[in-house]
């Protein structure tokens, strides 16, 4: 009982505490056509009464925590999720169901909704490219929709001046996003933690100033119009580009996985953890901690240069507002809300942060509060993401689990 | 005579004002089980850093010589081109890669013996895979070589804090180092552990030919382990010899008890 009060009393003081900051602009509002002051004392009590309830449930998650029994209880779950999920017969049925449905699914939905789609499945492919600058090389990067712009641009400019077409601009996209990958990563190569989120930030700006004041060559803020969509053999309708599209954007995602997967358990990507988990180690083991930073600037670049002209040839136009810091602060809280590292992880938190908001219309003008308050609650409960990074398994054989 | 592996001359390494090691000599041959004493503060641990590439060297030359006899001056080399002439080390407070298995701790140390590119990392050829393959079995070999193979699938940091020394070793082991730089191997082991710790190190000697050198404060450890011991003191060499001579040198006993 004694407990209970104490409990009652902490919650009453932060509702009291929300009350008083919520008070100016819940509360109080003027009309300045009459010139009244309208006061909304219901607001009022519907801060108290949501901060009292939201504050009892914040401690009680916390004092969980601190038991430590969430672990355990998710352990076993976990332990049930991967039995079920190893067994080869369920692994076949439901590997095929799901390509089953890829496959159909621009067939039976309508057309926008599968360009909706396409748009979550570039982001995918984003949110796997930061991955491998963030979860595997540990490089804190903010200026990712650099290397987007960088691509879309240059099928944008390519098409613009000489006419050529998607297919060409693919191939290239991606080599000139690892090209500015090299270029971002030379000048932060002794760079750590906040200061390398500051200058790739900074280089993120640059960029897409550079795009908005060349205006000779890129055309400036109105952007280039009229890029076009990916022909298949002839040109498609509307509806045929858009299905289209849809396809290149799930073989894209399927080649990022292969790829991904691939350098995960390589020479490389192990170099690449070990410098995330400790530089100095890192290079008493012999690894050259330059190339390690290149290579993951350079890898983590070709997969935004790709998806960069795709989005060129989805939406046709393009202007430097598509590229500005919100996009690259979007790619981040998909991979740090999914899992870092962790490729499953981050093709869900692509798929939440653009699916959500597009299918919650209502909801969309505070899709930035709703992110905002899931990275907190995350980063206190489940700093390690939705879906966390299972590491692998060695037998004693030498073979893999 | 054997072969020196390690020449040390004239080296110093000054931080702003301070000297923290003081136109040190110092060489070590091949086979040896050398030991580096000192009380706290007295450089041993930069040393160890310059030698291995963290700090560039104030004054003097370092050199290492290779097992074909070439002799290559590292002074201001990168730590990852000084492991690859066959230098490798552990570290005073452990630095594992924490969130990776012992096995792939171990697997990262192989990283300078191996060859796959980013290429052959996407196509896997049969090369590649065969590197693969021999990654793993020559790092499960190592970690049995000190006991640790229980450990292979589990999180470095959560290892007990003997196993995570241990680990160091292995790891730094897997890049087929010629000369071994151990920082305070046996701090924080306990007496069994740390005798434990004392046939390993000689195994890795004998068996491994492995040359070994080692900063320690453990007394018992380094009198029964060092053919060789040198001391420092506020940076400066005081004394150099066998067990027996560093033992009753007055400077030493000056420098460890005071007058």
């Amino acid at each position: 009982m004694n407990r209970l009060l104490s409990e009652a009393k902490k919650s009453l003081i932060t509702s009291l505490w929300f009350m008083v900051l919520t008070f100016p602009l819940l509360v109080i509002k003027v009309n300045t056509r009459d010139n009244t002051v309208v006061w909304r004392w219901m607001n009022l009590l519907w801060v108290a009464i949501g901060a009292f309830g939201l504050s009892w449930i914040w401690r009680r998650m916390l004092e969980r925590r601190e038991k430590g029994n969430t672990r355990i209880q998710s352990s076993a779950w976990r332990e049930k999720v991967t039995v079920f999920a190893s067994n080869r017969k369920f692994q076949i049925s439901g590997l095929s169901t799901l390509a089953l449905v890829v496959v159909l699914f621009p067939f039976l939905v309508k057309f926008y909704q599968v360009g909706i789609v396409t748009s979550a499945l570039m982001f995918v492919i984003l949110g796997l490219g930061l991955n491998i600058v963030i979860g595997y090389g540990g490089l804190l990067h903010l200026g990712y929709a650099a290397f987007y712009a960088v691509g879309a641009y240059s099928y944008g400019l390519m098409y613009l001046y000489w006419g050529l077409p998607f297919w060409v601009a693919l191939p290239f996209g991606a080599v000139s996003g690892a090209l500015f990958g090299l270029v971002i990563g030379f000048p932060v190569l002794r760079l750590r933690g906040d200061y390398l989120a500051i200058v790739t930030l900074a280089f993120g700006e640059i960029i897409r100033l550079l795009l908005e004041n060349l205006s000779g060559f890129t055309k400036g803020p109105e952007g280039i119009a009229q890029i076009p969509r990916p022909a298949f053999f002839t040109k498609l309708s509307l509806q045929g580009a858009t299905t289209y599209l849809y396809f290149i954007a799930i073989a894209l995602v399927l080649l990022a996985i292969f790829v991904i997967k691939r350098l995960e358990d390589s020479r490389v990507g192990r170099a690449l953890e070990a410098m995330r988990d400790d530089e100095i180690a890192a290079q008493a083991m012999g690894i050259d901690l330059t190339k390690a930073k290149l290579t993951t600037f350079a890898l983590g670049a070709v997969w935004a240069g790709m998806v960069g002209v795709v989005l060129a040839g989805k939406t046709t136009y393009i202007n430097p507002g598509s590229f500005t810091l919100m996009e690259s602060v979007m790619i981040l809280v998909a991979v740090v809300l999914g899992g870092t590292g962790s490729i499953p992880g981050v093709i869900l938190g692509a798929f939440l942060v653009t699916l959500i908001p597009e299918y919650f219309r209502a909801l969309a003008d505070y899709r930035m509060l709703m992110f905002g308050v899931a990275l907190v609650v995350m980063s206190i409960f489940r700093p390690q993401g939705i879906i966390p990074r299972v590491r692998k398994r060695y037998t004693v054989g030498g073979g893999k689990e | 005579m054997s072969r020196t592996i390690l020449d040390i001359k004239d080296f110093s390494m000054v931080f702003g004002g301070l000297r923290a090691v003081d136109h040190a000599n110092m060489h070590i041959d091949e086979g040896e089980i050398v030991a580096l004493i000192g009380p706290n503060g007295a450089g041993k641990t930069t040393l160890f850093n310059c030698v291995t590439g963290v700090y560039t060297p104030s004054e003097g030359d370092i050199s290492v010589v290779s097992p074909l006899g070439k002799s290559v001056r590292t002074n201001g080399l990168k730590p990852n081109r000084i492991t690859e002439l066959g230098l490798a080390r552990t570290f005073q407070n452990i630095r594992l890669f924490s969130s990776m298995t012992a096995l792939e701790n171990v697997m990262i140390g192989r990283h300078p013996k191996l060859h796959a590119g980013i290429f052959g990392a996407i196509f896997r050829d049969s090369k590649t895979r065969r590197e693969e393959e021999a990654v793993i079995e020559d790092s499960l070999n190592i970690l049995k070589k000190l006991g640790l193979e229980k450990y292979a699938n589990d999180s470095a940091s959560s290892l007990p804090y003997g196993a995570q020394r241990l680990l160091e070793i292995a790891r730094a082991m897997a890049t087929e180092p010629q000369l071994l730089l151990l920082d305070e191997p046996a701090a924080g082991m306990n007496p069994q552990e740390t005798r434990e710790l004392d046939d390993t190190i000689k195994r890795i000697r004998d068996d491994e030919g492995i040359t070994i050198l080692l900063i320690e404060h453990d007394m018992s450890l380094v009198m029964s382990l060092s053919e060789r011991i040198y001391v420092l003191d506020y940076g400066k060499m005081i004394a150099s010899g066998t067990p027996e001579e560093v033992k009753s040198n007055p400077a030493v006993i000056k420098a460890y008890l005071g007058e």
